[in-house]
């Protein structure tokens, strides 16, 4: 038989428009095919510097995304009760005119009676901006129960985060260990830099409970107990420092380690401000040039901080065998860890032949670093000790001397940006004019918290409170709770955009349902208004009172702005935009432009001109000529004639520009700025001309944190701000100004509760609201709880039996698995693959619903009760990360139910008719 | 029923590096997008926002634990999909010819005009290779992109497969693994590449790169300290230590 003619080049597409892709935070830069109108095949763009033509599971699948039935298509106001999903289609006018109507009385009387919070968007620089002229100090967005631990003790500790802030050294990193990482948003990025180490050769290792994922191709693997982290990563310390394993040179220059440390725990200054060291002899401000600050130095009966510091760790406490058995690491892998660690660190340094000059004038002829990198991510810092085990492992980087070297760490721009380079928060609200300043910030001192005049705090979530004072991104997964209790106070209309509150995104999963739905006396909502914008029907939808339908990521205007969270490398700034690459074939509008409108019906500033008429026609208009300073827009590629970087007036063929380039733009960071970037000068003048600074801000890194020590003195009784008498043994505890461990506070239920219980984030499905996509569905389309061998055994499970899994607060009933390479006293399953039945366009006996499940219902918001009347979050004490991976539970063999449990109320699909 | 041919020119096939892969799946939808839209009939879902959703793929990843007695337990990624073999036991079995090995480049295929969907070949393959299409009523299967790697239209750099173009971690790679200076056939020489099931006698012309071995810890002497702390106490190790700067 002869073989059928194949046609080997059939035409394949009639057009390719190239975007950014929005199925998770990652951002690569997609090619849309389209055929005859249609989106025929999604692949990724090789040009984009995120992902360089690679593309994750999600990413592709986007084309089920953008025919969804759970697409939102028209506004919608509740007829029902709230909960009930009972909704009547509105226009637009009449939406937006009901928003005005709602919010136009609270700015005049109360600002802060609106709560404006929103998800896993990225417009944020333009949703605070919004907030901030409206006037309510009641704006943040997820960080707070997302990573915030992460962010903020990077930003404290080395002007900059892991997240997609930074990455390693891909190309001279010789050890790369990941802690806590089960997948990230950066996750293209990283799949593509392990890819590389394996192909060179060099030792990745895992350190997580659960070996998937990327753990499951690490070369070595310890499965670490929850909430030990920061114990284990001391340790490595002490053996480092026992074994004098650390960059001295680095240290003395670079870092706080010579700065020296007064009676009262902070720094010894001159008369400038500026922290003191001894060189030769003399104490001299720590930018002086020329210098050799003295690490072992006293000064008038101070010590430096290296001395401070390296007494605390050489203590016996911190020593392998001390923690072993509290980390579930034999103390002889803790020692071979340290040992692998300091090998790669110091007999193998990185040298790039490339002359370089420091903040102090000092000409440097080598660019020399140290090739081990770390990355680290919610494993380590959703836990009530997760601020001070990310401040720990940052200080194990700086010990290492592997911050901005070579092989090591790199930020990339605008960071590095320590500290005190952000603002401070601000909340001081007037009625009828925009708040005092921007929300959110970085406290440097009790001064900076966000009270009101009786010492309470000013924000409905709390935020930088005494209850966790450096809570830079807020904390969303406290605005309900607080809100239904009143507790600072009440408020009256609740805004949300991309917050699946009633659903993954809350803790206490189900009593949140009954808050949103709870009434006073009078009889009204105790949340007496709910707004929600949205592309789907989520589980939220059915909780809010006025839907305002999002579009999806292919149908709008967006930008990946360097004043939010761009997609630099660390050799290059850059920015992104999405434009529309298909029109909606329903009647909704991109958020961002119906907020503007919104901000225009409200007469506020910076949306409407000196005679009150709308300034923006809608995002696109607002991405090209909202200047947040004079030339430094949104974008900075194509400025002014074209051809600024930067800093530019607005250019109105911009979009076109960014568009012809494949939707983004980058400004290459010089070759002798490439390293050492937070005291090289050449990196500093270039953010400058670039537009990341308006002046030069080199830094030491943090290794003693002055603005922590500022909150614990105020616990000891220091300074005119004082704490509640309660809350001081906490604070003093918890605001170390060098990094330390205390158990996570979940560990008090262990006596009852012995297993600890996690989530990860399946790749195929990194951030939930892709779940209820036809492809990715059918690779988790429910998620069992795996269990390690011991527990296995020990309650006889066999192939698809289910367990009651019981935690202090909470029940419930679930189909279980055995995993072998799991931690031998934690449990986990997949992240947010439980759906409600009704939700999401899905059929109510969808297996998301019947078998999937979420363990949400098993935590809770708030601490238990202590007996002293307080409530106190269930959140790191320093940032108010939720502490999600503090959660233990009890795990029983059951007879298999009908479904999971607990289940709702089937959700009616808000006349979209269900597939 | 239908004749493998003696002899191909090439061999082209797949390399996958199970020591790379992190399953992230990303192989198994680009591999669904292309060939929803391209060779033969588009790859069907059914209740595709149902209770019981399923759906035709060519590729896909399982996860597997294993727990040898005297190590750590690991899990591997592997993906599945066909192997290409020489020695392909759906072709004899297919009663049309629908089911055929190109002489070409040794790509295995099923020409769809002619397949009745008896499945014959599917139950032959050792591998679960195959999949009926359950709205086309046709057999489909990886055609290693036949329609992409030789396509004029696409740009020279984006004639291969989509499962190795869209590969995040570079796990998978494309090429002739009859030419043994191949840059696949060099890969399987350097990593120690193997069949898949040899036993069955398929001589499958996709290879996969085993896992490395893990969990030997590094190789770096252990930390000799500087002193004895305890004994010398902190002053002592400061000293000791802050002499190493020069």
């Amino acid at each position: 038989m002869t073989q059928p003619i194949l046609n080997l080049s059939p035409p394949v597409s009639d057009e390719i428009r190239q975007t950014t892709c929005y199925m998770c935070a990652c951002r690569c830069g997609i090619n849309v095919h389209l055929t005859s109108g249609k989106v025929s095949y999604v692949e990724g763009n090789r040009a984009h510097p995120v992902n360089k033509g690679v593309l994750c599971a999600k990413g592709a699948s986007g084309i089920r995304q953008i025919t969804a039935p759970s697409r939102l298509s028209q506004p919608l106001r509740r007829v029902g009760p709230r909960g009930s999903g009972a909704f009547e289609p509105i226009g637009w006018e009449e939406a937006l005119a009901l928003a005005v109507e709602w919010m136009a009385p609270l700015r005049e009387t109360a600002p802060e009676k609106l709560a404006f919070f929103t998800g896993r968007d990225q417009s944020q620089s333009l949703t605070s901006f919004w907030a901030q002229n409206f006037g309510t100090p009641n704006y943040a967005a997820h960080g707070g129960f997302c990573s915030v631990n992460m962010a903020a003790a990077g930003i404290y500790t080395i002007g900059g985060a892991f997240w997609e802030f930074g990455q390693p050294d891909w190309d001279h990193t010789r050890l790369f260990i990941l802690f806590g990482v089960a997948e990230d948003h950066d996750s293209n990025p990283i799949k593509i830099g392990l890819g590389r180490l394996k192909a060179r050769g060099a030792r990745v290792v895992g350190v997580n409970p659960v070996r998937s994922g990327y753990n499951a191709v690490a070369d070595d693997w310890y499965g670490i107990t929850p909430g030990t982290d920061g114990l284990l990563i001391l340790s490595l310390i002490h053996c480092l420092l026992e074994a004098g394993k650390v960059d001295l040179a680095y240290l003395a220059r670079f870092t706080n380690a010579p700065c020296l440390v007064g009676p009262d725990g902070l720094f010894l200054r001159d008369a400038d401000d500026k922290p003191l060291v001894v060189s030769q002899g003399a104490a001299v401000p720590f930018d002086t040039p020329g210098i050799a600050p003295d690490l072992g130095a006293t000064h008038q009966g101070a010590r430096t901080v290296f001395q401070h510091m390296a007494e605390r760790y050489l203590s016996p406490d911190h020593a392998p065998e001390a923690v072993a058995d509290r980390c579930g690491i034999p103390a002889p892998r803790i020692r071979a860890l340290a040992a692998e660690i300091a090998e790669a660190a110091f007999n193998h340094p990185v040298t790039i032949h490339q002359p370089w000059t420091d903040f102090r004038g000092d000409r440097h002829e080598a660019m020399t670093g140290r090739p081990v990198s770390f990355h680290a991510m919610r494993g380590i810092s959703a836990h009530s000790n997760g601020f001070q085990t990310a401040r720990a492992l940052h200080l194990l980087q700086i010990l290492l001397g592997a911050v901005e070297t070579p092989g090591g760490y790199r930020f990339k721009p605008p960071y590095p940006k320590p500290a005190e380079a952000h603002p401070a928060p601000h909340c001081k609200v007037t009625p009828g004019k925009p708040l005092d300043g921007p929300h959110l910030g970085y406290p440097r001192g009790p001064e900076h918290l966000c009270l009101r005049a009786d010492g309470t705090p000013a924000r409905i979530d709390k935020a930088f409170s005494w209850e966790n004072p450096l809570s830079a991104h807020g904390m969303m997964h406290m605005v309900i709770a607080n809100a239904h209790a009143g507790d600072p106070y009440r408020i009256d209309t609740l805004f949300l955009y991309m917050a699946n509150m009633a659903w993954n995104s809350s803790m206490n999963t189900a009593a949140v349902m009954g808050m949103l739905t709870d009434k006073s006396a009078d009889g009204e909502y105790r949340i007496p208004r709910i707004i929600y914008s949205d592309a789907y029907a989520s589980e939220m939808v059915a909780y809010a009172d006025l839907i305002l339908p999002d579009t999806t990521y292919l149908e709008r205007h967006d930008c990946i702005s360097l004043l939010d969270r761009p997609i630099s490398e660390p050799d290059a700034a850059g920015d992104a935009i999405r434009w529309p690459v298909v029109e909606p074939d329903r009647d909704v509008r991109g958020f961002q432009s119906v907020l503007i409108d919104l901000g225009a019906r409200l007469g506020l500033p910076g949306f409407v001109d000196a005679d009150g008429a709308p300034l923006y026609a809608d995002y696109a208009d607002y991405i090209v000529n909202h200047q947040r300073r004079p030339g430094i827009g949104p974008l900075m590629g194509w400025r002014g004639d074209g051809e600024a970087e930067g800093r530019g007036d607005p250019n109105p063929a911009q979009l076109d520009r960014y568009i012809e380039n494949g939707a983004f733009y980058q400004a290459h960071v010089p070759e002798d700025a490439r390293y050492f970037k937070p005291w090289n000068r050449a990196y500093q003048d270039w953010a400058v001309r670039t537009g990341l600074y308006d002046a030069p801000q080199p830094y030491l890194l943090s290794i003693w944190s002055e603005p922590m020590r500022r909150f614990q003195r105020a616990a000891e009784g220091e300074g005119p701000r004082q704490p509640p008498d309660h809350m001081r043994a906490r604070l003093k505890q918890a605001m170390d100004p060098l990094p330390c461990w205390y158990p996570p506070f979940g560990d008090d239920a262990a006596a009852d509760y012995p297993l600890h219980a996690l989530t990860q984030r399946p790749m195929a499905m990194y951030h939930s609201w892709g779940s209820q996509n036809a492809w990715l569905r059918q690779i988790h389309g429910q998620n069992p709880l795996y269990v390690p061998t011991a527990v296995w055994q020990a309650q006889g499970f066999a192939e698809g039996d289910w367990a009651r899994v019981t935690s202090p607060t909470g029940e419930i009933t679930v189909p279980v698995a055995h995993m072998a390479a799991l931690n031998p006293r934690t449990v986990w399953t997949w992240n947010a693959i439980g759906k409600r039945k009704g939700a999401w366009g899905l059929d109510p006996q969808a297996p998301e619903a019947t078998k999937g499940f979420l363990l949400n219902h098993l935590i809770h918001e708030l601490l238990p009760p202590k007996g002293d009347g307080h409530r106190w979050s269930n959140s790191d004490p320093v940032t108010g990360q939720a502490a999600w991976f503090d959660l233990r539970v009890r795990v029983e063999k059951c007879a298999p139910p009908p479904e999971a449990l607990p289940q709702f109320p089937v959700l009616p699909d808000q006349g979209r008719g269900r597939a | 029923m239908t004749c493998l041919p003696g002899h191909t020119d090439k061999k082209l096939g797949l390399v996958i590096d199970l020591d790379t892969c992190v399953g992230c799946h990303a192989c198994v939808t680009a591999c669904k997008g292309w060939n929803d839209q391209g060779y033969g009939a588009p790859l069907s879902d059914q209740d595709a926002h149902g209770a019981d959703p399923s759906g035709t793929f060519l590729n896909r990843v399982h996860s597997y634990q294993v727990a040898p007695p005297d190590a750590a337990p690991f899990t591997v990624n592997f993906p599945r999909s066909c192997l290409h073999c020489e020695d392909a036991p759906c072709v004899p079995v297919c009663p049309t010819g629908a089911s055929y090995k190109r002489a070409e480049d040794g790509i295995v295929l099923v020409n769809e005009a002619a397949c009745i969907g008896c499945g014959l070949c599917a139950w032959a393959c050792p591998y679960g290779a195959r999949e009926m299409d359950a709205a086309a009523g046709v057999m489909k299967k990886c055609t290693l992109c036949v329609d992409r790697i030789y396509n004029e239209n696409l740009p020279e750099e984006d004639r291969e497969p989509a499962c190795v173009r869209t590969c995040p971690t570079g796990a998978r790679h494309f090429g002739d693994l009859g030419d043994p200076d191949s840059s696949v056939s060099r890969l399987v020489a350097d990593r120690g590449g193997v069949d898949l099931m040899p036993e069955m006698g398929t001589r499958p012309v996709n290879k996969y790169l085993p896992p490395r071995a893990k969990d030997l810890g590094g190789n770096a002497a252990p930390l000799a300290p500087l002193l004895d702390v305890q004994a010398a106490g902190f002053a002592g190790w400061l000293d000791r230590m802050l002499g190493k700067i020069g």
